[in-house]
């Protein structure tokens, strides 16, 4: 069975592999900082999985994230100075390889579905091929994988490295936002651990006037909106919404229909995720991979919709949900 | 209620502009120490945290293959395909993608775009490639704003598609949630039949949102050029 920690492995090897690189470029800026970033990320990577299995201390990993959070911040980190094809010799590839260049960015997508339909058949001795868990992972990374071995047969590049070289100026591209998704993770944990939610639900339910299904709505909505605001994603926000009002007011007090009521008010909180940094894999990751001057312009460009798209939700609740 | 002080300090730290990564990491320890844990707790939450959120960084295991076929111009390509087809503009662009992604992942296949796999190779430079061909050339400002509307695109798509599929994450919580504490048994079914309405509403409101952006774009590049001349005729004097 290929496991997710295989593919975690793979992105470990990645990122050591562009550390390496770095490292080895006499005229980087910030060689040794940025080596020593990408390249303690990598070996978390590697280490994580034995966290994971309960089997190495966590708090070793602890201490290296601090470490990279220091390198990101401190101005260790920088950007190098690649070399990679001109504007003008790009156009003379796009005119000789034609349409055939969307084939490997096709492949991609193509492997990727292709397994994830597949793989409840995919089963070899009783064992599935790809981890059940994790299907969509593995065959993201299979995908991946195969897309490199199409590019490079199709484009025949003169260095097989070179797939390695341009990743790792869009890597740099990125730089610490790449760890940032990561970060907020453990920062919801924290949060969830110490009792913010109770408090926030305390806080919203002290809010609400009672005996109003309006306000019920209202409250249960703009809470899941705002709560996922503060943490990023709707997952935090509903257990802790749904506990304060979801449940007690709007199903048991006004008998609300519960299913429209818990997917309406999910659907809240992703009109929240639109307009948060704190979703970075959404929000600044993009802003730093289009390489874009302001890293909040996806979120500028999504409030106009994420804002009349709650309305509509609470419309929709307060009419559905209540007969 | 003393908790909240972490969620002060990422509002403040993020509204001052602060590095997200210090924000975060600072307004985690505070909160943990308010919360009563002790330090070596925290190191433990830290590296677990890490540990258990490892799948959202997968994405760069894409970036080979998109470094590779960027090198070789598939950029360039994407423009040139979407500046043959005179009736595409950077709105209509957009709204393609949007349905396609849409539609994809409510019926489980998330997977099959992002923003690393479609849109930094493909998305972003068909859509200003249809600038392209409208304007003859397109300045930084408008760029800025197609590549912020082409993430967009993508997480409105993604986030208001994937709830009509029974089998995606944030269904799987509620009723694994709702079903454990209050006895209920709610079927994935019925709750990804209502979040259909939504995602109506949603392509409905986005979408009138990106042919806005066609006419807001023109507005953009005739004030543009009105500066370009000005400059230009202050040259001549």
């Amino acid at each position: 069975m290929i496991n997710v920690e295989a593919v975690y492995w793979l992105v470990g090897i990645l990122f050591v592999a562009w550390a390496s690189l770095i490292a080895a470029d006499t005229n980087h800026p910030r060689r040794w900082g940025s080596s020593a970033f990408w390249g303690l990320l990598g070996l978390c990577f590697f280490y994580s999985t034995w966290v994971q299995a309960g089997t190495a201390p966590g708090w070793i990993l602890g201490v290296a994230v601090l470490v990279l959070v220091v390198l990101a911040s401190t101005g260790l980190l920088g950007h190098g100075k690649h070399r990679t094809s001109t504007g003008p010799e790009r156009e003379a590839f796009a005119k000789r390889f034609g349409n055939k260049l969307f084939i490997p960015a096709l492949t991609l997508p193509l492997v990727t579905v292709i397994l994830v339909l597949a793989a409840p058949v995919l089963v070899i001795g009783g064992t599935p091929l790809l981890d059940p868990k994790n299907t969509t992972l593995v065959a993201l990374a299979i995908g991946a994988v195969a897309a490199v071995v199409v590019a490079l047969l199709i484009l025949k590049p003169k260095n097989p490295a070179t797939p390695l070289f341009e990743s790792r100026r869009i890597l740099e591209s990125i730089g610490w936002a790449a760890l940032l998704p990561q970060m907020l993770t453990t920062l919801g944990i924290l949060f969830t651990k110490a009792g913010v939610g109770t408090a926030v639900g305390t806080l919203a339910s002290g809010l609400l006037p009672k005996g109003s299904l309006i306000a019920g709505v209202l409250v249960y909505c703009i809470g899941m909106f705002l709560f996922t605001v503060l943490m990023g994603n709707g997952f935090a926000a509903f257990p802790i919404m749904t506990a304060a009002i979801g449940w007690p007011v709007l199903v048991e007090t006004f008998h609300g229909d519960p299913a429209i009521v818990f997917a309406i008010g999910m659907l809240a909180g992703f009109c929240g995720t639109l307009c948060t940094p704190m979703a970075a894999n959404f929000n600044l990751v993009p802003s730093a991979l289009l390489e874009m001057d302001n890293k909040y312009g996806v979120i500028a460009a999504q409030v106009g919709t994420a804002i009349p798209l709650l309305a509509v939700n609470i419309a929709l609740m307060y009419f559905l949900a209540f007969h | 209620m003393l908790v909240l002080i972490g969620v002060l300090l990422v509002i403040v730290g993020f509204a001052i502009r602060l590095n997200p990564l210090i924000v975060v990491t600072v307004a985690g320890i505070v909160t943990a120490l308010l919360g009563g844990m002790n330090p070596a707790q925290i190191l433990e939450s830290f590296g677990t945290g890490f540990a258990s959120s490892r799948s959202v960084t997968i994405f760069v295991a894409v970036l080979p293959v998109v470094g590779i076929i960027e090198f070789f111009g598939l950029q360039e390509q994407a423009k040139t395909l979407i500046g043959r087809l005179a009736k595409l503009t950077a709105g209509r662009v957009l709204i393609g993608y949007l349905a396609v992604r849409q539609i994809t992942a409510a019926v489980g296949l998330t997977s099959i775009g992002g923003h690393a796999q479609t849109v930094r190779p493909l998305v972003f430079p068909m859509a200003e490639g249809a600038a392209l061909r409208r304007y003859g050339h397109v300045p930084e400002k408008i760029s800025e704003k197609i590549k912020g509307h082409s993430a967009g695109a993508d997480n409105v798509g993604v986030f208001f598609g994937e709830d009509v599929f029974v089998a995606v994450g944030s269904i799987l919580l509620i009723t694994t949630f709702v079903d454990t504490t209050y006895h209920l048994h709610l079927e994935p079914l019925q709750l990804a039949l209502w979040a259909i309405p939504t995602a109506i509403a949603a392509f409905l409101i986005h979408g009138f949102r990106l042919l806005r952006l066609d006419k807001q774009l023109d507005k953009e590049y005739r004030e543009f050029e009105l500066t370009a001349e000005k400059e230009t005729a202050g040259e001549a004097k």
